[in-house]
C-alpha cells in the first residue's frame, strides 16, 4: 500500500475551485516533482495536505499511511509524519526558534508514546541538524523566522524538517527567492534526508531545483489537474518547451 | 501633623466625592459599585506585613514613628484625586522605606499586601512612603492579593527619588475576582535618576491604576505595564508623565490581553512644561484582544510645550495571527497550546524587561494558570 493516495481531490479557496480532480500516489523513498505554471494549484495542494482551513475540500479522499488524512488537524497530521516546508515561513515575534523545536518535537515524540527529550539530547541533535543546514546557532535564540534573510528562512524550513523528521515532507516552492548558494545548501540538506522510509513532494515552477534535488517522478499541473506525469527527463522537456499547450491537455 | 492632614484629606473627599463618569479622567470607568457598597474598615490584617528583613542601608518602620513630614502627602495630591483624598484620611497605619544615602540594596524589599472579606464588605487604605537618599539603588516589590468576597483595596504608594537614586519598582495585583482594587503611585524623581515601574495586573474585578511621574533634569523614567483580563474584568490604566525639566528620557509600554466580556482603559499622559528641551519620550500600548466581546478604549494624552523635543506614541489593537497559529501546528503543536505559546509571546518583551528572577518565574506560572483557566 502506498504511503499517499490521492483520489480525485477537489478544492476550492474563497467559494473558486482551484483543484479539479487530483489523482496521485506516492511510496515511501520516492521523490515527486509537482510542476506547473503559476495557479495552476500546485501550492494549493501542499497547503490542503497540510490541512490549511482557507482551502475547502469539496470532493475526493486522500489516505495517508491508511488514515483519512481529511478528518486530520494540522497537528495531528504532523504528528503522524507530514511536514511542509512553506513558501512563506511565518515570522513570529517572541517564541525563540529553540523553544519552538522543542515544543514541536515533544508534541511529536508523545504522539509517538515517547518521553520528551531532555535538554542536553534534545540540543545535541539540534546542532547536529544545523551543521548539515551549515546554519549559525545563534539563530536558534532568535525568533522564528523573525528578522531572517529569505535563504535563512528557507535554511529553517529544511532545518526543522531535519529535526522532526518525517515521513512526509513536502517542500512548497523551496527554492524561490533563493540564490544558487542557498540553493545548493538546502538542497544538499534535503537530499541528505532523503531515505528507503520517507517520502517527498517537491512542489517547483522552476526545473532549476531538480539540478539538485533529482526526482524519481515529475508531473505536471495544470488548471487544477495533473496533466503529464513522467520521469526525471520530463523537467528537462518543460525546460525546453515551457508550459505553453500543456494547459490544453487537461480539457 | 498626619492628623491635619487626616482632616484636610476628609474635608476635600467630602467636596469632592466619588467620580462619575462625566469626570474625563474616568470617561470609562464607573465606581459606582464601590460607591454603592458600604464597606467596613478591615482589621489589621491588612496593614503591609513588613519586609522580610531589611538588609544594612535600608529602614522600614510605621509612618507614625518616623519623621516623615517633609514627605507624606506631598507628592500624592489629595486635592484632584478622590480615592488619594479617602486613603489620605483614612490609611491604617502604613510603612516608610528609608533608603540610605550611596546605598546598594541587591535583594528586593517586599511588600505583601494581603486582603480579605468573609461576609461583609471591607475596605484598607495601604500606605506607603519610599525615599531614596543621592546615589541609592534598591527594588521594591508590593504584591497585592486577596481572597473572598468584596473588598476594597485603596492604596497611594509615594516614591521620592533623590539625584542619582537607582530605583526599580513592582506592582503585582492578583486580588480576588471580586475585590475592587485603586491604587495611585506617585513618584519624585531627583536629577539624573533612573526609575523604572513594572505595573502587573491580573486580578480584580474592577481595577484602577494611577501612575504619575515628575521628572527633573536627566531623568530616565521607564513605565512598563502588563494587564490580563478575562471574564467581566475590567482594568484602568492611567499613566501621567511630566517632563518637568530638560533632558529627560520617558519609555512607556504597557501591554494588555483582553477575553471573556472584559474591559480596559489606557491613558497616558505625557506632559512637555516649556522649559523640558531635548525631552525624549516615548509611548506604546499594545492590546491583543482575543474574543468579540472583549473592549479596549486607548487614548494617548500629549501635551508639548517645548518645541526641541522628541516625543512618539502609538497604539495597536490586534487579534492572534491565523498565519503563526497554522504555522506551529503544521509542527505539531495543538491548537490550544499554539494560541498561547502566541499570548505568551506577546507578553513576552514584558516579562523579559523584569529582573528579579522569582517575580519573572511566578509571572510565567501566573501567565499560563490564567490562559489556561479562561480556555477550561
Amino acid at each position: 500500500m502506498s504511503l499517499l493516495e490521492i483520489k480525485n481531490l477537489h478544492a476550492n479557496v474563497a467559494g473558486r475551485e482551484i483543484l479539479k480532480g487530483i489523482d496521485l500516489s506516492i511510496n515511501s523513498g520516492e521523490v515527486h516533482a509537482i510542476m506547473g505554471p503559476n495557479g495552476s494549484g500546485k501550492s494549493t495542494l501542499a497547503q490542503v495536505l497540510s490541512g490549511r482551513d482557507l482551502y475547502q475540500v469539496t470532493a475526493g479522499e486522500v489516505v495517508y499511511n491508511g488514515k483519512d488524512l481529511l478528518e486530520m488537524s494540522p497537528e495531528d497530521r504532523a504528528r503522524e509524519g507530514i511536514f511542509m516546508a512553506f513558501q512563506y515561513p511565518v515570522e513570529i515575534p517572541g517564541v525563540s526558534n529553540l523553544y519552538f523545536l522543542k515544543a514541536a518535537l515533544n508534541a511529536v515524540r508523545k504522539h509517538q508514546g515517547l518521553a520528551d527529550l531532555d535538554a542536553m539530547d534534545f540540543l545535541a541533535i539540534v546542532k547536529d541538524r544545523m551543521a548539515l543546514m551549515e546554519m549559525d546557532q545563534s539563530l536558534l535564540n532568535r525568533a522564528v523566522n523573525t528578522g531572517f534573510s529569505g535563504g535563512e528562512k528557507k535554511r529553517n524550513e529544511i532545518f526543522q524538517m531535519a529535526v522532526l523528521e518525517p515521513k512526509l515532507a513536502i517542500l512548497d516552492e523551496t527554492d524561490s527567492g533563493l540564490d544558487i548558494d542557498a540553493l545548493k545548501i538546502v538542497a544538499a540538506g534535503v537530499n541528505a534526508l532523503r531515505s528507503p522510509e520517507r517520502a517527498m513532494i517537491v512542489v517547483t515552477h522552476y526545473q532549476r531545483l531538480l539540478n539538485y534535488i533529482v526526482p524519481d517522478y515529475v508531473h505536471v499541473l495544470a488548471e487544477g489537474r495533473i496533466v503529464k506525469s513522467g520521469g526525471k527527463e520530463l523537467a528537462l522537456e518543460l525546460e525546453e518547451s515551457g508550459y505553453v499547450g500543456l494547459e490544453g491537455e487537461a480539457a | 501633623m498626619i492628623e491635619r492632614i487626616r482632616e484636610e484629606a476628609r474635608q476635600r473627599f467630602s467636596e469632592l466625592g466619588f467620580p462619575t463618569t462625566h469626570d474625563e479622567d474616568w470617561r470609562f470607568t464607573s465606581v459606582a459599585p464601590i460607591s454603592r457598597t458600604h464597606f467596613e474598615p478591615s482589621g489589621a490584617g491588612t496593614l503591609p506585613a513588613a519586609a522580610s528583613q531589611a538588609a544594612s542601608g535600608v529602614e522600614i518602620s510605621r509612618l507614625s514613628q518616623a519623621n516623615v513630614e517633609p514627605y507624606l502627602a506631598r507628592y500624592a495630591s489629595y486635592a484632584n484625586n478622590a480615592f488619594v483624598a479617602l486613603n489620605t484620611a483614612n490609611f491604617e497605619d502604613g510603612l516608610f522605606i528609608h533608603i540610605a544615602k550611596g546605598a546598594v540594596i541587591e535583594e528586593p524589599i517586599e511588600l505583601v499586601i494581603q486582603s480579605s472579606a468573609n461576609g461583609h464588605p471591607t475596605v484598607s487604605h495601604p500606605r506607603i512612603l519610599i525615599v531614596a537618599e543621592p546615589n541609592s539603588q534598591a527594588t521594591i516589590l508590593e504584591t497585592y492579593t486577596g481572597n473572598g468576597s468584596a473588598y476594597l483595596t485603596n492604596s497611594v504608594t509615594e516614591i521620592v527619588a533623590a539625584d542619582h537614586a537607582v530605583i526599580d519598582h513592582y506592582k503585582l495585583q492578583t486580588e480576588s475576582a471580586r475585590a475592587f482594587h485603586v491604587s495611585t503611585l506617585q513618584i519624585q524623581l531627583g536629577r539624573d535618576t533612573n526609575f523604572r515601574s513594572h505595573s502587573l495586573s491580573f486580578g480584580g474585578g474592577l481595577v484602577r491604576n494611577d501612575v504619575n511621574a515628575v521628572l527633573s533634569e536627566g531623568c530616565e523614567c521607564t513605565l512598563n505595564g502588563l494587564y490580563l483580563v478575562n471574564g467581566g474584568q475590567h482594568i484602568d490604566n492611567h499613566t501621567s508623565i511630566d517632563h518637568a525639566k530638560p533632558h529627560a528620557a520617558s519609555h512607556e509600554l504597557y501591554k494588555g490581553i483582553l477575553e471573556g466580556h472584559s474591559t480596559a482603559v489606557f491613558n497616558g499622559k505625557i506632559l512637555v512644561r516649556k522649559d523640558a528641551q531635548k525631552t525624549d519620550a516615548k509611548q506604546t500600548n499594545k492590546n491583543l484582544v482575543l474574543s468579540e466581546d472583549a473592549v479596549i478604549n486607548t487614548k494617548p494624552e500629549l501635551q508639548i510645550l517645548a518645541d526641541d523635543v522628541r516625543c512618539t506614541h502609538g497604539a495597536t489593537i490586534g487579534q492572534l495571527d491565523t498565519e503563526a497559529i497554522f504555522y506551529l501546528q503544521s509542527r505539531g503543536i495543538g491548537l490550544a497550546d499554539a494560541r498561547n505559546l502566541l499570548i505568551y509571546a506577546f507578553a513576552r518583551d514584558i516579562v523579559d524587561r523584569i529582573k528579579v528572577a522569582s517575580l519573572r518565574a511566578q509571572l510565567e506560572k501566573l501567565l499560563l494558570e490564567k490562559l489556561h483557566g479562561t480556555r477550561n
